[in-house]
């Protein structure tokens, strides 16, 4: 089976521009659409990639999402650079939110970002570092890797 | 049931223009929480809810669902409907609430699930 990168883009994502939000991941979601790749696997990496999207405008200054797709997987890894993540382990506890109120109105904060993105990857690892930023690399792996 | 059918049976308010009706009703999902609905709607599902900011859009295109049915005679911001027409996410409007029309559409034959 081809193991290579058929594909990879990067995008620039803008903290706190609420209104642009979504709009790179239903992008991503086209593009791996168009390289044929099975709608599940597709479906799944584009909500991992939204909530993480969502999280670098709610909480970051700002960040790059770096896409890549073989056959066989997609992953997008999202590094940002903005205050981190104090504990991790917290923060992926589903409820545990830090959204302001003016977030919350808006329908963000339900504290179910990190769970969504853990529930619809295949591999997930968080690295953070306090008043730095984190960093979000995520693995789906398309049906044709599973047996 | 399919989108246009909807439309008259309950007298909505069509505010995404041009877009296609024929979709059919797979269910539905009533949420205001945008990573609640992320979780639990389904494909093909209407979404019932009071928000009418652009990013419902976002949520759902990526989760395919059907439409998004606005409650409590909410109205979309301009942007939220420029961008549901790109998107070809039809957004439709009640005076009912929720509950109300959740209720109506269960006797309708669809469900949650
Ligand atoms: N990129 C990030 N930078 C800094 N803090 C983050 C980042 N992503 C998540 N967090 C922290 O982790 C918490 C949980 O994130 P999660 O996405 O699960 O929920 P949420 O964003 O609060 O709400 P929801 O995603 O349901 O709208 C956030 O409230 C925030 O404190
Ligand atoms: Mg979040």
């Amino acid at each position: 089976m081809n193991r290579e990168i058929v594909f990879r883009q990067k995008f620039e994502i803008q903290g706190g521009d609420f209104s642009r939000g979504g709009e790179v991941s239903c992008e991503v979601k086209n593009l791996l659409k168009e390289l044929g790749l099975p709608a599940p696997s597709v479906r799944r990496a584009a909500i991992a990639s939204y909530e993480a999207e969502m999280n670098v405008i709610m909480y970051a200054e700002h960040g790059v999402l770096d896409l890549s797709a073989t056959p066989l997987k997609i992953r997008i890894v999202i590094e940002d650079s903005g205050p981190g993540i104090e504990d991790i382990e917290l923060a992926m506890n589903e409820g545990y939110s830090t959204a302001t109120p003016e977030m919350r109105e808006l329908g963000f904060g339900a504290g179910m970002g990190l769970s969504n993105i853990k529930k619809n990857t295949d591999e997930l690892e968080i690295t953070s570092e306090i008043g730095k930023g984190t960093r979000l690399t995520m693995v789906v792996l398309t049906e044709r890797h599973q047996p | 049931m399919n989108l246009a059918e909807l439309i008259e049976r309950f007298d909505l308010k069509v505010f995404s223009k041009g877009l296609e009706l024929t979709r059919t009703i797979g269910g539905g999902y009533a949420g205001d929480l945008l990573s609640d609905v992320i979780a639990h709607g389904q494909k093909d599902q209407l979404w019932i809810t009071i928000q009418v900011h652009p990013n419902i859009v976002a949520v759902a295109a990526l989760k395919e669902l059907a439409a998004v049915v606005l409650v409590n005679g909410r109205e979309p911001a301009a942007e939220t409907v420029a961008r549901a027409e790109k998107e070809r996410v039809p957004i439709f409007g009640t005076s009912l609430s929720a509950f109300e029309f959740s209720g109506r559409l269960y006797g309708q034959g669809i469900k949650g699930s």
